[in-house]
């Protein structure tokens, strides 16, 4: 009875993005009863999603987020950059700051009446796709840069001929959403599109739970290897009194239970002993990597998303 | 000399409280509504001159205000002639259920916009109770600029309705009756007796339900597409500038927005105050 008095009750605000919203659900459970365990302090943990780039502006601007679990690491540098966010966070956790991963698929009507087959047949005539706003939802960045590597990487590929490439491709865009879930909802809901690039755990899971006879996976040859980080936002920690629970929420991603949820909500672990386990639930196909080919994120970033960049030209110019 | 030229100076009332309510209304302005726009002409005066021009006129930005703009104004229309029709109906029939309609019309107030879009977008899509009957023909409204239009239309229609009803019960019937009694045909009575007592009220519910719809944001990214240079609205652009951390770009689109419907709503209320004038003017002489 004294030792429960004692006990500190703490609550954290997970501010996450769009396709998460299942796994944290599951996860914060599992954390909470976790932490009582260890530490003996009770701890709630609440979860707010949205588009990436969305999420990072509303801590920005005074959302009291404990942690963020975004989509991509610029958003969080963002927040570094504004002093909320220690510059070296990416260097505080394994793997970047990224304990699961993913990438990106294609969605397609079940029996795949277009025929769909990789990423060339995206940019042909009369094929309908749906996929995010690049501006403003981390994924559509990903489906993005995951055509564009794909194009790059072709024998006799180039930048011109990506670029082409991916503006054949959003020639074929009919509904831009401000987030991945909006236009999962678009896409299976509205009825619209003959296919979906998306999040492989938000394909994985509109298939379960939508049945598996209405919608079919199409594994493009090569695709993006998705790294999603995860930071403590040490101003509001430090405000909140925070800091260890928060430490520990963010770190117990990585021990085999952690990464258990993660590929129980087909993400891709990090842990190749559950990797090993789910094996079967990840298709094999060839991953490229921000780091590796496109030199990094601030570059890409500057290059392709800025005001004026690529994706701008692909609708601006004619 | 000074109370010539401010004659809303002269004389206030016999009762007292001009000067509290005065600074009280002059201090609840500030805090609410020019504080706040002034905040926006700040943040966006952080960029110089040429990075303003470059923000609020690239061709992508351009296209957003002819797609704004335009359709708020063929929204705006369409509810100014219906919203007459529903006005006139209200006002001058009685039928079972009218209550119920009456209550009906404020829906479109109250709903969370966001809920409006999205149920529009589920009906008005390829697949929705609506949409599949337009597919077949060819014609898609969800997810295009006509899905725009449908959605600034529904939010716009309260505005209409409820500055035209009060004019049309203060209307004389015995106007009618004298113009008929004249000799007058339905229509001359429609054109020269009745619209021009309701044209300034009518031009006032045009303008705010143009006004909303310009700065109308939640209804309209769930039906319109958002594509560039297709379906995309300037408050998409702006939250667009906003999530990407540039918020003296968003600023200035606002600043154009904030000075565009400015004007046009000045030369809406020239024109109203005009047409009132004449209106009087010419019953006065008429009489």
């Amino acid at each position: 009875m004294t030792i429960q008095a004692q006990a500190a009750s703490l609550s954290l605000l997970n501010v996450s993005y769009d396709p998460t919203r299942e796994l944290y659900a599951d996860y914060n459970k599992a954390f909470e009863a976790h932490y009582k365990q260890v530490a003996g302090d009770t701890v709630t943990v609440k979860a707010s999603h949205g588009g990436s780039g969305k999420q990072a502006r509303t801590v920005l601007d005074g959302a009291p987020a404990d942690v963020v679990t975004l989509g991509i690491s610029a958003d969080i540098d963002e927040l570094a950059t504004a002093g909320l966010v220690n510059k070296d966070w990416q260097k505080r956790l394994p793997d970047n700051a990224t304990p699961y991963t993913s990438t990106i698929v294609l969605l397609v009507r079940k029996g795949n009446p277009k025929g769909i087959k990789d990423w060339n047949d995206l940019a042909k005539p009369g094929i309908s796709v749906v996929t995010p706003n690049p501006k403003t939802s981390a994924g559509a960045r990903w489906n993005y840069l995951a055509a564009w590597l794909y194009a790059l990487k072709q024998p006799g590929g180039n930048e011109q001929k990506a670029q082409d490439f991916v503006k054949a491709i959003y020639k074929n865009v009919g509904v831009l959403d401000s987030g991945a879930r909006g236009a999962t909802t678009t896409f299976v809901e509205r009825g619209i599109g003959d296919v979906l690039i998306a999040w492989e755990n938000e394909a994985l899971l509109s298939v379960k739970d939508l049945g598996p006879d209405k919608f079919d996976i199409v594994v493009p040859s090569s695709s993006i290897l998705t790294e999603p980080p995860v930071a403590i936002v040490d101003k509001n920690v430090d405000k909140h009194g925070t800091r260890k629970a928060a430490e520990a929420y963010l770190q117990w991603l990585y021990p085999p239970q952690g990464q258990e949820i993660a590929a129980k909500h087909f993400y891709r672990p990090r842990s190749p002993e559950i990797a090993k386990k789910y094996e079967s639930q990840y298709p094999k196909l060839k991953l490229y990597t921000v780091d590796a080919d496109l030199g990094g994120w601030t570059k890409t970033q500057a290059k392709h998303f800025a005001d004026g960049g690529i994706f701008d030209q692909i609708y601006t110019k004619k | 000399m000074s109370t010539a030229l401010f004659p809303m100076w002269r004389k206030p009332s016999a009762l007292p409280g001009f000067g509290l309510t005065m600074g009280y209304t002059v201090a609840y302005l500030s805090l609410v509504v020019l504080v706040p726009l002034l905040m926006v002409f700040i943040k966006a005066s952080s960029l110089d001159w040429a990075s303003f021009v470059a923000a609020v006129s690239s061709p992508r930005v351009l296209a957003s205000y002819r797609l704004t703009f335009g359709i708020s104004l063929a929204a705006a229309t369409l509810n100014a002639f219906f919203g007459f029709i529903l006005a006139w109906v209200l006002v001058r029939y009685t039928f079972p259920g009218k209550r119920f309609v009456d209550a009906l019309i404020d829906l479109p107030f109250a709903l969370p916009t966001s809920v409006a879009g999205i149920v529009l977008a589920a009906i008005y899509a390829p697949n929705g109770w609506i949409g599949r009957w337009f597919e077949p023909l060819g014609i898609k409204i969800a997810f295009t600029p006509l899905g725009i239009f449908v959605a600034l239309t529904f939010i716009g229609l309260p505005f209409v309705v409820r500055t035209l009803q009060p004019v049309l019960e203060e209307f004389e019937r015995e106007q009618e009756e004298a113009a008929a009694c004249l000799g007058a045909t339905r229509w001359q009575t429609l054109r020269h007796v009745i619209l021009p007592a309701v044209l300034p009220a009518l031009l006032t519910g045009f303008a705010l339900a143009f006004a909303r719809a310009v700065g109308e944001y939640g209804s309209v990214i769930f039906i319109a597409g958002n594509i560039p240079m297709v379906s995309e609205i300037t408050s998409l652009l702006i939250i667009t500038k906003l999530e990407q951390y540039d918020f003296a770009g968003a600023a200035a689109l606002a600043v154009v927005m904030l000075l565009i419907s400015f004007v046009l709503l000045l030369l809406i209320n020239t024109l109203q105050w005009w047409l009132q004038r004449r209106h009087s003017g010419r019953r006065a002489s008429g009489a």
